[in-house]
């Protein structure tokens, strides 16, 4: 054994109810670096990660931390042994202040003392950067800034292991490199970092190592610059993704409609500025500008996600009134929520049962759809987005992160909109998945859907929408089309410089 | 075979495991205490009719109105995750109105007046209920909070309908319902309980009323976004538990052919509240199976018969129930299920891994 390791796993086993997660896995983890941990939704990242932290029990194999042999039986232990987390889903409490929640359950008595422990917060909060008061509650944080609050709880615990699983998807490239400024300090004070995520170019910009899962088995272990991006991604999926010439940006469809589908006047909720906004049938455009530009709470009042105040609407020349979700998908538009843990998953229901949450609620309580079409509708999706589940009855909560986005995915689809919104639809979604996810959205446009996307990827955004609304302070601050689209103009515009 | 045994221990059977066992074992200990214990007999009641009867036709017979107001009480905890302490005195109240309708005529009570006593009540007790459902749903306030309201004021109510009185009502009709229908050897009040069962099967069946409060109970937000009026479910679950409440109230007045608006159903709501949770189900909401808490009922009143016949004074009964149910309740919790699936599938792994050794 090699003097700077600082963690191993071996053969590691892991079996669930119909799966098998992981199979004879092996990771080792040295002092000092970051190793970027890879592979598809649902190809055992997360698991791997719980057993080192305790919340799960490995059915077989060994860990070892600095060559000692351990057992590691709770959260509680994984942290006396210096090994801290930031899960995937925020897991904090949302009802606490942001102090309490950086120091819950680590308290040595009764007796807190809140000034103190509030002083502290303030301290660790301003080293990093994380714009947040320390007696605020949590809740009326942004997620960004809930997620940095996690990373900052973790950073406080002295840690020599930190594991971030995919802490980056709910922050823009601002708070990214705060965070691997932040990465980097702590590898340079010897921390072993253990990073997942499904973005490739910040596997390349901070890691070391990769270590490739596929189907709950150990592809390999490279060195980054060893490992050239195109072969990384052969190596997570099995095969050569040679699709990705077949989006390129500025590659915008052609748009066969001219229709306007919906159309709104200042329109604004309780979160919400009034704002103009239309869409036709068949095209796809998007919200784009900062973390809390308003641009979510833009979508949300289409929706009638939030109070509407006011506003004149109109679906195929119609006026109408959407105060409510149901109004929205009585007139043919669906929504995909930002926040998939409050917002979309039933987590103990299965997979069957969210998939057809919604056409069941548009066809009314009286229509229940029989239970062979339900299993008929829950298998041809689970078929055409490539879930991976145990079977269609799995609670939904049980599934890997992406693979619940792809549920609540498929909920929307089934309902058959005329106008789906997707409010970052591509979180904690794989490369090659979310290139699936990106011709679906042409592909529902060529045949007359008009889809709202928003992202925080602006290449993204750039390969599928025809149309940028740009928003700032929760105002929209400019329109890009054409010749305008493109990643120069979009961030200048972001970022306030005169168009 | 082996297969579903190992389900069945590691919790695979879900949420019905432990009540299932509970009966077993009440059973099973009854059966070692006194082997007649659970024998039937036959017998020619009052009336001159060939009935069932027996400890066994006394329990079941005698779980009715818990069995009907714990289905009800299921999904008023399913949907609004906190529970209706309200139940017995609302269901004194339906008590109340049914005999008040009944003696509106002076004497001779046929079938007729009866169905529109019952109706009469229904629509009391879904209004009571309907009030306690706005406090919850409409303004969001604790289910139990919202409910201690009519809990405490409940029997006063009941006790202004008849005028303080506790009239009487003896007719045929009253007696078919509260104890046998002539012909039919099976006690009314058990015919009643399935055929809620049944109505509860078909609403399930015909609505889409159990997803939908499913879902609001796990995630409301989530429910919202997708369209569902929780508000509405919510309320309506109050609602459905006010019809038990009508049912279960009409039969005990029935039994007894009066209204004691003191003691019809007295602490019935700790009861029904314990049968939804021995029936495995959380009483912070979410997913729900009516037929656990149904079991649920029989539980207990088979644990409070098998006190009574080993001569265990009433105010003791109390506390052996409390202990049994301690036990029942923690052994159903998260906590102990999850370290038993874990203990029994280690055990069925290393059988499983020995027959493959055996088989090479
Ligand atoms: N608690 C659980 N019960 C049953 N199956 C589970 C459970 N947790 C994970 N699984 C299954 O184990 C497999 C691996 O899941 P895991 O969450 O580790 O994937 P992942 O690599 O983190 O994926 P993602 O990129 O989507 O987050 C999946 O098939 C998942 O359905
Ligand atoms: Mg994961």
């Amino acid at each position: 054994m090699q003097e700077d390791t600082l963690l191993q796993m071996r053969h590691i086993d892991k079996r669930f109810p119909g799966v098998r997660a992981l199979n004879d896995v092996d990771f080792t983890l040295r002092k000092g670096e970051i190793h970027a941990l890879m592979g598809e939704n649902g190809a055992g990242k997360s698991t791997l990660i719980k057993i080192l932290t305790g919340v799960y029990q490995m059915d077989g194999g060994e860990i070892s931390v600095e060559g000692e042999k351990v057992s590691i039986r709770s959260p509680q232990d994984a942290q006396n042994k210096g090994i801290s987390t930031v899960y995937q889903e925020i897991t904090l409490c949302p009802n606490l202040t942001v102090s309490e929640n950086m120091f819950i359950g680590r308290g040595k008595g009764a007796w807190v003392k809140h000034k103190a422990l509030e002083k502290r917060a303030d301290e660790i909060l301003t080293k990093l950067g994380i714009p947040a008061r320390s007696s605020q509650q949590l809740g009326s944080c942004s997620l960004a800034v809930q997620q940095m609050v996690a990373i900052a709880r973790a950073v406080d615990m002295n840690c020599k292991v930190l594991i971030l699983d995919e802490p980056t998807s709910s922050l823009d490239d601002k708070e990214v490199n705060m965070l691997f400024a932040l990465m980097r300090d702590l590898k340079s004070r010897g921390v072993g970092i253990i990073f997942v995520t499904h973005f490739l170019e910040q596997v390349y910009e901070v890691s070391d190592r990769i270590t490739v899962l596929r189907n709950g088995e150990l592809v390999g272990e490279y060195l980054t610059k060893d490992l050239p991006q195109v072969d990384l991604v052969a190596k997570m999926i099995g095969k050569e993704l040679d699709e990705l010439s077949d989006l390129s940006e500025g590659d915008v469809h052609e748009e066969n409609y001219n229709e306007v589908l919906y159309e709104a006047e200042n329109l604004s909720s309780s979160d919400a500025k009034p704002f103009d906004f239309s869409i036709r049938r068949g095209e796809v455009n998007g919200f784009t500008g900062l973390l809390g530009s308003g641009r979510s709470e833009s979508v949300r009042a289409i929706f009638g996600a939030d109070k509407v105040n006011g506003g004149n609407v109109k679906v195929k020349g119609q006026n109408v009134k959407i105060t409510h979700p149901i109004d929205a998908m009585k007139h043919g538009i669906g929504y995909l929520a930002e926040d998939r843990k409050r917002d979309g998953i039933i987590a103990e229901l299965s997979v069957r049962e969210n998939i057809i949450l919604a056409l069941q609620v548009m066809n009314g309580i009286f229509k229940p759809i029989s239970r062979s079409e339900q299993e008929a509708f829950a298998d041809e999706y689970i078929k055409a987005l490539n879930i991976k589940t145990a079977s269609r009855e799995t609670p939904v909560g049980s599934l890997s992160g992406g693979n619940q986005q792809k549920v609540i995915l498929a909920r929307w689809l089934l309902t058959h909109p005329d106008y789906l919104i997707l409010d970052e639809p591509t979180r904690g979604i794989d490369v090659g998945t979310k290139l699936e996810i990106q011709k679906l959205v042409l592909k529902l446009a060529e045949e007359g859907v008009s889809v709202t996307f928003i992202s925080s990827e602006v290449e993204e955004m750039l390969r599928t929408c025809s149309r940028l609304i740009v928003m700032r302070d929760r105002h929209v601050v400019g329109e890009l089309k054409g010749k305008d689209l493109n990643q120069a103009q979009v961030m200048k515009t972001i970022a306030g410089g005169e168009a | 075979m082996k297969k579903n045994v190992k389900r069945f221990f590691s919790g695979g059977l879900g949420q019905l495991t432990i009540p299932i066992i509970a009966i077993l074992l009440l059973v099973i200990f009854n059966l070692i205490r006194d082997p007649s214990f659970f024998s039937i007999g036959i017998a020619h009641n009052s009336d001159g009719n060939m009935v069932l009867a027996g400890n066994l036709i006394s329990i079941i017979n005698g779980a009715s109105e818990l069995a009907i107001l714990a289905m009800g009480m299921t999904l008023v905890t399913a949907a609004c995750g906190g529970q209706d302490i309200s139940v017995g005195a609302a269901a004194a109240i339906a008590g109340s109105v049914f005999v008040k309708v009944l003696k509106s005529s002076g004497g001779n009570i046929h079938g007729g007046l009866v169905v529109a006593a019952f109706v009469a009540a229904c629509i009391v007790a879904m209004l009571f209920a309907s009030f306690n459902g706005t406090l919850v749903a409409v303004f969001k306030i604790q289910p139990m909070i919202a409910t201690l309201i009519l809990y405490t004021c409940g029997r006063s109510i009941a006790y202004w309908i008849n005028g303080g009185a506790t009239p009487t009502v003896s007719s045929p009709v009253i007696n078919a319902i509260g104890s046998f229908i002539p012909g039919i050897p099976i006690p009314t009040p058990v015919l009643i309980v399935v055929l809620m069962a049944i109505l509860f099967r078909l609403l399930f069946h015909f609505t889409s009323l159990e997803l939908f409060t499913q879902s609001v109970g796990i995630n409301g937000s989530a429910a919202r976004l997708n369209g569902i009026n929780s508000t509405f479910i919510k309320l309506l679950s109050f609602v459905i538990l006010g019809v038990c409440v009508a049912v279960a109230g009409s039969i005990g007045v029935s039994r007894l052919g009066l209204i004691n608006h003191e003691t019809l159903l007295l602490d019935v709501e700790m009861d029904t509240i314990l049968a939804v949770a021995i029936g495995g189900n959380s009483l912070g909401g979410g997913k729900f199976k009516i037929g656990g808490s149904i079991i649920g009922a029989y539980v207990i009143q088979m644990l409070t018969i098998t006190l009574y016949a080993m001569k265990v004074s009433s105010t003791d009964v109390k506390a052996y129930k409390a202990i049994v149910i301690i036990l029942l309740v923690v052994i159903g919790s998260p906590v102990v299920k999850a370290k038993f699936s874990k203990f029994a599938s280690k055990v069925f792994n290393k059988e499983k891994k020995a027959v493959v050794k055996g088989a090479e």
